[in-house]
């Protein structure tokens, strides 16, 4: 590491390059446009963890007694809501996407700046209609507004919400359509399809996913609120309708919303592994198309969620075989990264840990899956703990491991500071435990039998949802102390150089902060992806400014 | 964007060839052809997306990429229609005894 | 624009597949249903709509070889034609109002099928409603051009926008061409 006298950061960067509150509500600064969304979907990281903290608090005793039943409902709906639309999709594209993505590729900018403003500013709106959803008696229905019930029944704030989430949607579109068009138009010279950096294929693969899958969902949804509003009978049986297939197009998009959060984490982690090994990461191509081959096969299986719920045997059936397809890619990439471990000089920095615990946590919730695959077990634990706990190692020891990996690993990038590496370590190795003592025990208690969604449980379940509640506040303490480290670093913490990792990236040849406009001289890729030997001799500078040399 | 330029006469043929395809399409639907009726109608109007994809709006004239994105999005929405229908037209085959 | 048409596709592609479930299970109520759409304003507007086509690739014809005058007359036609069609379109809807075919409270349909003819309806009145809500941004997108077309603001060497909006049009253009045979034709060969 270098010492503070050694640091030169510039004296104008994109963080002071232009001050008041104009300059941050109006820019098309795609670094400032990552800030703002780091505020707001931590503010929603908040939110929804707030309601998990009231969900675990009811579920510490057998009996329904912090709430009512129907109370309990709207906890855990606007728990799921929340979390998975307003935080886990947007959170790392719309944060280290936006930040990174023109950075990564050598631009200057992401090819339609003030399309990227608006996205943020529609994501806030769609924001505002939750919040006025969940001001006014939040809303019931589950994540997943099965009908009728959504459409028929439920006498809560389901059409604002829905407005919020189709709002919000489309601020996912957008992103998804600028990363697509950037990607492929605005790459620096040299910088060739399999010289890109591996979170940038994953943001590539995750984009398709949000561009083909939301219009979807944000449909099927203005369907449910057409039914409520115009008392119509679209999903309804009475009119010939059929509720399962409000089910299919809603899984159609749900499902592969799941790898909208997961598969960019996969990118971060593809990035962290190769930084902290020092080493190209094991099969680099299979990473890449892995990728794809997820993005693509994610939108086959989306039947796994609906094998009890009356859909046709033979559908399950084949929806069950195409579930341990997409499974194949994923675990080319679990084993590549633990590959690249093999002979390397791996350290231990709180990124990395970040990289293990996905490693390991995703591992358990990604076989935990295949279980979930298979008709016969999933008749058993459908619709019980098991099922939450699955996916809750994927999206929470899975991807906000990877989104706090990367926030650490990036963090001197953007802010132009250190985080304190001690208490860091500290709040990741909080998480870890945090995570499985909540977990852990869910897994247990689905296979038992305990149900989802209901607030009161039989008496010998107690050890067990104990633990996990305890596990929970845990969880609660290692994220509110990277909160409170990060933003006393920005002022606090020791200067960052350009390279403080340092590792290979056109990310990393630019001063920490970046200037606005990102690159003094255009980039030039020269050298091939995670080429450490040339970053260790120094030949590196050569990157910038001179002649391209053909892939 | 594309330079190159379609002349008008193109158009025009593209133009009265559509307006023939809306005249047989209406004409035959009244047709009895049974189940038939309806393949007619979709192919019909298949082709006459086709001809406004690839003249209309320089398909034809286009990078592959463009091409393939369209291609990808027309797959996209064939895998949604199939393997949805996939649960409904399959509900009767399993019996129980 | 090619990627946003793309989204578009899976947005009506959503409605695409309700419908094609729901005629698959009640096939007879949908025939029905769509005798009772008017087949003359339904081929006329079809009609309508390939001619905007037309003279929407026209005016991109002219934009590539910046005969200004001639732009804004083909934008002002495309205009045209849209506003016909919205025009039919609004008098339809009128009529199936005055037929109590609209649903809800005062939906009226003769058994068996009133239920199923209801559904069918209901997917008439989204499908071509999202349609119709599309052409009205189409015409304003329009309307934009043909005020930047006026100020000359389009040359050989700059004139995306045109080409951009036409290729949206030309989109909403295909979505109709296959609404049409879906909604008014299927049931003609059984009258």
């Amino acid at each position: 590491m270098h010492t503070e006298a050694s640091i030169e950061q510039p004296r104008v960067h994109y963080l002071n390059a232009d001050y008041g509150w104009k300059s941050w509500l109006f820019t098309t600064d795609h670094k400032r446009i990552g800030i703002l969304y780091l505020v707001s979907i931590t503010l929603f990281f908040f939110l929804g963890g707030f309601f998990a903290a009231l969900v675990r608090l009811e579920l510490a005793t057998p009996a329904g007694d912090l709430v009512s039943s129907e109370t309990y409902n709207k906890l855990f709906s606007m728990h799921g809501i929340i979390m998975i639309f307003f935080f886990l999709i947007p959170s790392i594209p719309a944060v280290l996407g936006n930040f990174l993505v023109p950075l990564m590729i050598g631009a200057r900018d992401v090819a339609f700046p003030r399309l990227n403003l608006l996205s943020w500013y529609l994501f806030n709106l769609g924001g505002l209609f939750m919040l006025y959803a969940v001001l006014h008696g939040g809303v019931d229905t589950g994540w997943t507004f099965y009908t009728p019930y959504s459409s028929n029944f439920a006498n809560t704030n389901v059409v604002a919400t829905i407005a919020a989430i189709f709002i919000a949607g489309f601020s996912s579109i957008l992103t998804g359509l600028n990363f697509i068009v950037t990607i492929h138009s605005m790459r620096a010279p040299g910088m060739t399809w399999f010289r890109l950096p591996l979170f940038i294929w994953a943001l590539y693969a995750t984009s398709i996913i949000q561009v083909l899958g939301t219009p979807v969902v944000a449909i099927t949804l203005t369907l449910v609120a057409a039914e409520r509003l115009l008392h119509l009978g679209v999903f309804d049986p009475a009119y010939g309708g059929d509720p399962i297939l409000f089910q299919h197009l809603f899984w159609f998009y749900s499902h592969p919303a799941v790898y909208i959060m997961v598969l960019p984490s996969m990118g971060v982690v593809s990035e962290l592994v190769a930084t902290f090994t020092r080493k190209n990461v094991y099969g680099y191509k299979f990473v890449a198309f892995s990728s794809m081959a997820i993005a693509v096969f994610g939108f086959l299986v989306w039947g796994h969620h609906m094998f009890v719920s009356g859909q046709s045997v033979y559908a399950g059936m084949v929806f069950s075989f195409l579930s341990y397809a997409v499974a194949i890619p994923s675990a080319i990439k679990v084993f590549n990264w633990t590959a690249t471990l093999h002979k390397a000089s791996v350290s231990y920095q709180t990124p990395m840990l970040y990289a293990f615990g996905f490693i390991g946590l995703f591992t358990i919730g990604g076989l935990t899956g295949l279980f979930v695959a298979a008709l016969g077990v999933d008749i058993h634990v459908t619709d019980t703990y098991f099922v939450i706990a699955h996916f809750h190692y994927i999206m929470v020891g899975g991807a906000v491991m990877g989104y706090l990996g990367g926030l650490h690993y990036w963090w001197p990038k953007i802010s132009g500071r250190m985080y304190p590496e001690g208490w860091a370590k500290l709040s990741a190795l909080i998480v870890f435990v945090g995570f499985n003592l909540t977990f852990f025990p869910q897994f247990l208690l689905g296979y038992m039998g305990m149900p989802r969604r209901y607030h009161a449980y039989p008496p010998e379940f107690q050890v067990l949802n104990v633990m996990s509640s305890a596990g929970a506040t845990i969880l609660g303490v290692g994220y509110i102390l990277p909160m409170i480290y990060l933003i006393w670093s920005m002022r606090y913490g020791p200067k960052a150089s350009a390279n403080p990792w340092p590792s290979t990236g056109l990310e990393w040849q630019t001063s920490s902060p970046p200037p606005t406009e990102n690159f003094g001289d255009t980039p030039v890729m020269n050298v091939e992806p995670y080429d450490f030997p040339t970053l260790a001799s120094g030949r590196n500078r050569a990157q910038l400014g001179s002649e391209p040399r053909p892939a | 964007m594309t330079e190159h330029i379609v002349p008008i006469r193109v158009y025009a043929i593209i133009f009265v060839t559509l307006l023939t395809l809306t005249a047989a399409t209406c004409v035959i639907s009244f047709i009895n052809l049974g189940r038939l009726n309806a393949v007619v109608a979709l192919v019909i109007a298949f082709s006459k997306a086709l001809l406004v994809a690839l003249f209309f709006m320089h398909l034809r004239y286009s990078r592959r990429l463009m091409q393939l994105v369209v291609v990808a999005g027309l797959f996209w929405l064939g895998i949604m229609i199939s393997l949805t229908m996939t649960d409904f037209l399959t509900r009767g085959w399993l019996t129980y005894r | 624009m090619w990627v946003f048409l793309v989204t578009e596709i899976m947005f009506f592609g959503a409605l695409f597949t309700s419908y094609i479930v729901y005629r698959s299970l009640h096939s007879f109520a949908f025939a029905e249903a769509s005798r009772q759409l008017d087949i003359t304003l339904g081929t006329i507007n079809t009609a309508v709509l390939i001619s905007s086509s037309f003279t929407m690739a026209t005016a991109v014809y002219y934009a590539q070889t910046g005969k200004k005058r001639m732009i804004i007359v083909f934008l002002a036609l495309t205009i045209l034609l849209g506003l016909v069609f919205i025009g039919i379109k609004v008098y339809e809807y009128y009529q199936k109002y005055v037929e109590h075919f609209v649903p809800g409270s005062s939906f009226s349909f003769p058994a068996p099928y009133a239920r199923e003819a209801e559904m069918f309806f209901t997917l008439y009145f989204a499908m071509t409603g999202l349609h119709a809500l599309h052409m009205i941004v189409g015409v304003g997108l329009l309307t934009w051009l043909v005020i930047f077309a006026e100020r000359g603001r389009f040359t050989p060497a700059y004139h995306s926008p045109v080409e951009l909006t036409g290729l949206y049009w030309h989109f909403v253009d295909i979505i109709w061409i296959f609404l049409y045979p879906l909604l008014y034709l299927i049931g003609r060969h059984l009258e």
